[in-house]
């Protein structure tokens, strides 16, 4: 029986941030602060010929001013291929290309003014199929002198800077056997991350040359290694410090304003400089989400097994593709969707262009592949005349079954997770709508995702009992608001039997507490979580070692139970964890073994990387999470509007580790998928952001809130800690497609780009803008019949 | 040219010299340090700027400081009372009605601001309410399970 884990443990940082308490990185005040701004680029494409900083320099109050000279070295978490304020060209609207520290922000403000920068304008690339053309403008003529990842391919010579490649089974004989061929197309949007803190970062350099950042990210470790490459410094002189971090969802997955102030920070010696972006900075500055192309071609068997798929997909990956990169190859190797497909050919590119920098954003390509993969497979199962619901669960990974890249998988959730969202839906019975110009419609989408991280990256905890018996434990999991501070404390309260409130959890130094790859990827329950079972197994074998010489009972017959070393056969014989804390003290008064640290370090066991050719390989990934989501609309057929009535959530977690908290990530999933559904979109021309503003992107709203099932299944992942997989991606994966599905339920109207704005729809209803399933192949073999012309409405 | 000003801020009469052009919100985490209110958007979008004026939930950062003078201002940090939560902080963290918590000090003053006035408000009262209050991780819906609790609506 488990006393901590799967309890409704309450947040362990609750009280603090109840009382605005807890500290951000830009409620931090320290003496002799500084404040940086930067100056951005007005072109998308762009030489810059020169920079005259003279002029803000004579303007008093201003320490210090840099430009890409002070910053020369390029960085990039997977792909080397940023400096951290444009040097030679610029490459997006809003680039940084120099930054002045000053004594307040006002002055740092009419500095950047005084900044003169020359440029010569180059022709950009505003999308990924124009970027693709052979004669397209290059945005980085170096690409091949770029470092990179072995599991990256980029394409010297043009703007790919990733070719991820799936090449299971047999395209052409799977083909060759399906009775229809269809082919359909989607495209994504680029949308913002839009957590409510705007990126902040205070850097200061002691005399030493060391450098310490106090900086609101997600990965602080990653963030260490990249400043140390990009100034060349060592990594014990540079320090990462994370407090509270007012949500991520990606955004603040690897660096961005820490490469700009450090270099101010080490012009002004022993003063720390703080640099905060203003929302429309954040909204344009930052990593956003990619655009993406989706294509794909299946071949079904009458009885509705799909046989091949032929799937591209292009990101349109921004200015630069450092993290980008990674997203097109998750997107490959996920790419058939949680489907048992034996024929795939996948071609994921990933691709500069002339805008914001795109980066991880909560799901990691998922959301953006699976509103193409879950709509293809409801035009499909349509057109055959199927019901949606019973094609996916033909088709559903089975026990036994395996993923696009020939991975096997058992403990598969799918199916159960389609046959919960049904059932919680009410899949088949139409419900009445609330006036007479409305219609309600539901429709359901699948989803499959697995943490996007190289094979062998590293997580660890430490805990130190305490003499009283607490304990601290220390890890650079970063709790963004997900839990992970309460879910992480729950395990090592499970393992050590201290109580939750005698534990406190210590994050976020990188001088202090041990390594953590990066927060993200919807990994840190699973993989903090066992560094954190570790630690704590660890610290309780010492302590039933000690307990062993102290009771004079053999080790074995030993346990650990309400904070005690117990004997199972007698347990009147304890002893108390608080009094070996420090060490067993012998009845001569001499003592054994010193202070009770455990320690615990993790690597996902056995993942290995995948043939290059064809992405093949027996387990490329440390796990799966899936799900499924049933969604019910109402649509104003007089304005276009939707209404999301209901949610019904059903996703597979393997173990829940505290229900409240894995019930919240799945309800703030559901709504952010219903913002990028409905309402969210980055409005650019010729790459200029042009709703960098809560007033013209929307993000959803307390009156957007729907109706929300949620069910939580527990297919124990068997490397897992309890058995626990991820799921705060997973939650906002299916959404939207949810909803596309309904809209054509209700309408008959399919939209296959999003956002499904209430404008959209409206003008697809009126001027009957549906796009049909495209039908290259019926069942006789005939080919062209039933076409119609694909495009993105 | 500075302008003084005097008001009361969580029970304490302070008086301060404030340039023309700051804002409230700047005034209070700059001057005052209490950093409880966050700016989000700076432009009176987001909510996390939320504090009390007269019994009226207001964002801060659409207010000059010197607007403050004369007037009474509660702020999250003056929300506990002699150590003892205010029914709204207790029923935030048992529904965990935050997740990274940045929206809370202002979702909470709005909150509170309704209470005030509207001691048995209706959903509706108090989606109105928090309308305006952004909130990118929670889903909002234990948000609105807190405030009903700590009106008594449910238990
Ligand atoms: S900061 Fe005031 S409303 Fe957003
Ligand atoms: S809890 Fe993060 S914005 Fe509301």
């Amino acid at each position: 029986m488990l006393k901590y884990v799967g309890h409704e443990v309450k947040r362990v940082d609750g009280l603090e941030k109840v009382t605005g308490y807890a500290k951000y990185v830009d409620d931090l005040k320290m003496a002799g602060m500084l404040y940086a701004k930067i100056k951005k680029s007005p072109y998308a494409h762009a030489k810059i010929l020169k920079i005259d900083t003279s002029k803000a320099a004579a303007l008093e109050g201003v320490k210090a001013i840099i430009t890409g000279a002070d910053v020369p070295n390029r960085v990039g978490l997977y792909l080397e291929d940023k400096t951290f304020l444009a040097t030679d060209k610029v490459r997006f609207v809003g680039e940084a290309v120099a930054a002045v520290a000053a004594i307040s922000e006002e002055i740092a403000e009419e500095a950047v003014e005084l900044i003169e920068v020359e440029y010569e304008e180059l022709p950009g690339v505003f999308n990924a199929m124009d970027a693709i053309k052979h004669d397209a403008p290059l945005l980085h003529e170096d690409l091949g002198n770029y470092k990179y990842g072995p599991i990256f391919f980029p394409k010297p010579g043009t703007n790919i800077s990733n070719h991820y490649k799936i090449r299971k089974g047999d395209i052409d004989k799977g083909f060759a056997e399906a009775d229809y061929i269809m082919e359909n197309e989607f495209y994504v949007p680029h949308i913002q991350h839009a957590p409510i803190e705007n990126h902040s970062v205070i850097a200061l350099t002691e005399p030493t040359g060391k450098v310490t950042v106090w900086s609101a990210c997600q990965s602080p470790y990653a963030v260490r290694k990249a400043l140390s490459v990009a100034f060349k410094l060592p990594l014990h002189k540079v320090r990462v410090v994370t407090p509270a971090v007012g949500g991520g969802f990606g955004g603040k997955a690897g660096t961005t304003l820490e490469g700009i102030t450090i270099p101010l920070s080490q012009k002004c010696m022993g003063r720390p400089v703080k640099l905060t972006y203003t929302r429309e900075e954040d909204m344009v500055g930052s990593f956003v989400r990619q655009g993406c192309v989706a294509k794909i071609k299946t071949g079904v068997k009458k009885d509705g097994r799909i046989v091949a798929e032929e799937n591209t997909f292009y990101w349109e990956g921004g200015a630069y593709t450092e993290y980008g990169v990674n997203i097109a190859r998750a997107g490959g190797y996920a790419s058939s969707g949680p489907y048992d497909i034996p024929n795939v050919k996948a071609d994921s590119y990933c691709v500069y262009t002339n805008q914001p920098v795109g980066g991880p954003y909560r799901g990691f390509g998922m959301s953006e592949i699976h509103f193409a993969i879950e709509q293809n497979l409801d035009m499909i199962a349509i057109q055959m005349g199927m019901d949606p619901v019973e094609f996916r669960k033909i088709n559903a990974i089975k026990d036994g079954g395996h993923t696009v890249t020939g991975q096997q998988l058992y403990n598969v959730g799918i199916t159960k997770c389609i046959e919960a969202a049904e059932k919680d839906i009410e899949w088949g019975k139409t419900n009445k709508a609330s006036g007479p110009n409305k219609l309600r419609g539901k429709g359901i989408a699948c989803m499959y995702k697995a943490p996007s991280q190289p094979n062998n990256v590293a997580s660890a905890a430490l805990i130190k009992i305490n003499e009283d018996g607490t304990a601290n434990l220390m890890v650079t999991a970063m709790d963004l608001g997900q839990g992970s501070n309460t879910a992480l404390t729950q395990i090592a309260a499970e393992v050590l039997t201290i109580p939750v409130e005698k534990i406190s959890i210590i994050t976020g130094d990188t001088d202090v507490t041990p390594y953590e790859w990066q927060t993200v990827a919807s990994r840190i329950t699973y993989c903090a979580g066992n560094a954190v079972k570790k630690a704590a197994e660890d610290a309780k074998e010492q302590l039933i070692k000690l307990g062993s010489i102290g009771l004079g009972l053999p080790a074995e017959y030993l346990e650990l139970r309400d904070e005690h070393v117990v004997s199972s056969i007698y347990p009147d014989k304890k002893k108390s964890i608080a009094s070996m804390a420090l060490g067993l003290e012998m009845p001569d008064g001499s003592g054994v073994h010193g202070p009770i640290m455990g320690r615990g370090s993790f690597i996902p066991p056995n993942v290995r990387n995948t043939d290059k050719e064809t992405g093949q390989g027996e387990k490329p990934v440390a796990f799966w999470t899936f799900g499924a989501q049933a969604i019910e609309i109402e649509i104003d057929m007089e304005t276009g509007q939707i209404e999301v009535i209901k949610v019904a959530a059903a996703y597979d977690v393997g173990k829940v580790i505290n229900p409240q908290l894995c019930r919240g990530q799945i309800e703030g999933g559901i709504i952010q998928g219903i913002g990028s559904a409905l309402l969210e979109h980055q409005i650019m021309e010729k790459g200029k952001v042009k709703n960098p503003n809560f007033v013209d992107y929307k993000i959803p709203a307390v009156r957007d809130v729907p109706e929300m099932v949620i069910r939580m299944l527990e297919i124990p992942e068997i490397t897992g800690p309890y058995g626990a997989r991820g799921v705060g991606e997973p939650a906002m994966v299916p959404t939207a497609p949810a909803i596309a599905n309904a809209i054509y339920n209700a309408i008959g109207i399919r939209i296959n780009s999003l956002p499904l704005s209430a404008e959209k729809v409206l003008d697809a209803i009126k001027n009957n803008k549906s796009v049909a399933c495209k039908v290259v192949q019926n069942n006789k073999g005939a080919d062209g019949e039933g076409q119609v012309t694909c495009g993105i409405n | 040219m500075k302008h003084e000003i005097s008001f009361t801020i969580n029970g304490e009469k302070v008086h301060l010299e404030v340039e023309p052009n700051k804002t409230l919100l700047k005034m209070i985490r700059e001057d005052l340090n209490l950093t409880g209110a966050k700016e989000g958007c700076g432009a009176g979008e987001c909510g996390s700027c939320t504090i009390i004026i007269d019994g009226k939930a207001v964002n801060s950062c659409m207010m000059l400081a010197v607007e403050a003078d004369g007037k009474d201002i509660m702020t999250v940090e003056g929300l506990a009372k002699s150590g003892v939560l205010d029914p709204l902080q207790d029923t935030f963290i048992k529904n965990a009605a935050l997740q990274c918590g940045y929206c809370t000090p202002g979702m909470l003053m709005s909150a509170k601001a309704l209470l005030m006035r509207n001691p048995n408000p209706s959903e509706d009262d108090i989606k109105e309410a928090i309308g305006g209050n952004l909130c990118r991780c929670t889903g909002y819906k234990v948000i609105l399970d807190a405030i009903k609790e700590a009106a008594g609506q449910i238990n």
